[in-house]
């Protein structure tokens, strides 16, 4: 995978911090599964986080905490939590979203929003907006700006915008007054998927395209 | 720097001594986690139990869980440490980051109250410039230093960022500036630390 476009650094951060929205935080970990560079750059935004706790003014637990939790390293059984391994399925899907999807792009329910433009709703929890969004061939998404934060990750096909060529695995990053008109440039569908932490109202490349069709 | 630091003297002689002695500590703290792994040596993990659970909790409580809860989970995180600790790895990050990613994966799964997944990332190509373990530690020394030495208005942003779990939009609303501006702190605090970060290349 040729991957060019990639987060940006405030972007990584909030993830090592744990404050994005679960959506977000999905999508950043489908792109880490692809990006060996993002993983690179998020064991630095780590080393943060554990700077910081290294560094923090402690608060003394309670007097018997070491000794409760040294009765139940006994009583611990390997229960490992879930692990979801990066297997090498027949799904062009990264792990994380292969496994929240349980089958790959071609079996989803798609419902149509507009000529050319096809979603999912992935209904998750949290501020903001998760969905797929797939954009037929030659299909342009209006001028729009953005309201808080929208991340795209490209799961197939392309688009171009006034930002350069995004393709298979890259992210757009934006934020606040950018503006852009994707068109997907190929004669294959465009799937992606994008995730906002806007709290209230759609906005960006979904809000433009989901506001006029049902009425949100 | 402290105003307890003797006077006179070679200061630098004292300084990189004291220097050597907290690298020491925690040059600890990593290796004992790796041989908490194979000894499974319950002296070991009291030790990193008596360091690490106490910040654990205030970190807890920093993002925002009641004081029962942080108890719970710092205890929670520790028992974790116990488990995983085959799952550390010194040469891809010290300690205390390590531990900060489970105590932090902890409080998420906690405030989504769901089942905690973790997603396993692809094992890495071996990387040639590999760090080893001696240079995660000084390289997490220096940023401890450098983080001291941001400007108040980046160290406030990372602070409610990492301590706090505010999103970049809540951090906007709570100090009255733009997202933009969150987001530019961010990015300028992060960039200076990574130069400490770069510097051993
Ligand atoms: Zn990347």
């Amino acid at each position: 995978m040729n991957i060019s476009h990639h987060f940006d650094d405030a972007t990584l951060m909030a993830y090592a911090s744990g404050s994005l929205p679960q959506g977000m935080a999905l999508l950043v970990a489908c792109h880490l599964h692809w990006c060996p560079h993002c993983r690179q750059r998020l064991a630095e935004a780590e080393a943060i986080g554990g700077a910081l706790l290294a560094q923090i003014e402690p608060m003394s637990l309670k007097a018997d905490a070491l000794k409760s939790v040294m009765d139940r390293l006994d009583l611990e059984e390997e229960i490992p939590l879930p692990q979801i391994r990066p297997v090498q399925t027949a799904t062009d899907l990264p792990a994380p979203l292969h496994h929240y999807l349980q089958t790959n792009l071609d079996h989803l329910p798609w419902k149509r929003l507009g000529y050319g433009v096809h979603h999912i709703d992935l209904n998750l929890k949290g501020p903001g907006a998760t969905r797929l969004l797939k954009i037929a061939p030659g299909v342009s998404v209006p001028h729009h700006t953005h309201a808080g934060n929208e991340l795209t990750l490209i799961l197939r096909g392309s688009y171009t915008d006034e930002f350069g060529r995004f393709s298979a695995g890259d992210v757009a990053d934006l934020d606040g007054e950018v503006k852009h008109q994707p068109i997907v440039d190929t004669d294959q569908d465009c799937i992606c998927l994008i995730a906002t932490d806007a709290p209230l109202k759609f906005t960006g490349l979904m809000g433009r395209l989901v506001q006029p069709f049902i009425g949100l | 720097m402290n105003n307890d630091e003797p006077l006179g003297g070679d200061v630098n002689a004292v300084l990189s001594i004291a220097e050597e002695r907290k690298k020491e500590m925690r040059d600890n703290w990593s290796a004992r986690l790796t041989s908490l792994a194979e000894t499974r040596d319950k002296a070991v993990f009291a030790s990193l139990f008596d360091y690490f659970a106490p910040r654990l909790k205030a970190y807890i409580t920093r993002l925002g869980m009641p004081p029962a809860t942080a108890e719970e989970v710092a205890q929670e995180a520790m028992l974790s440490v116990w488990r995983k600790a085959h799952m550390f790895n010194a040469e891809k990050a010290s300690a205390s980051t390590w531990i900060f990613t489970l105590a932090r994966n902890l409080c998420i799964d906690r405030m989504r109250r769901e089942k905690a997944v973790e997603y396993e990332l692809p094992e890495e190509e071996p990387d040639p410039e590999q760090r080893d373990q001696g240079e995660h530690l000084i390289l997490e020394e220096r940023m401890r230093d450098a983080i001291a030495t941001l400007p108040e208005n980046q160290a406030q942003v990372l602070h409610l960022s990492y301590y706090e779990g505010k999103s970049h939009s809540e951090i906007a609303d709570q100090l009255g500036i733009p997202l933009g501006s969150v987001k530019s702190r961010l990015r300028l605090a992060f960039s200076k630390l990574k130069a400490h970060w770069g510097e051993e290349e």
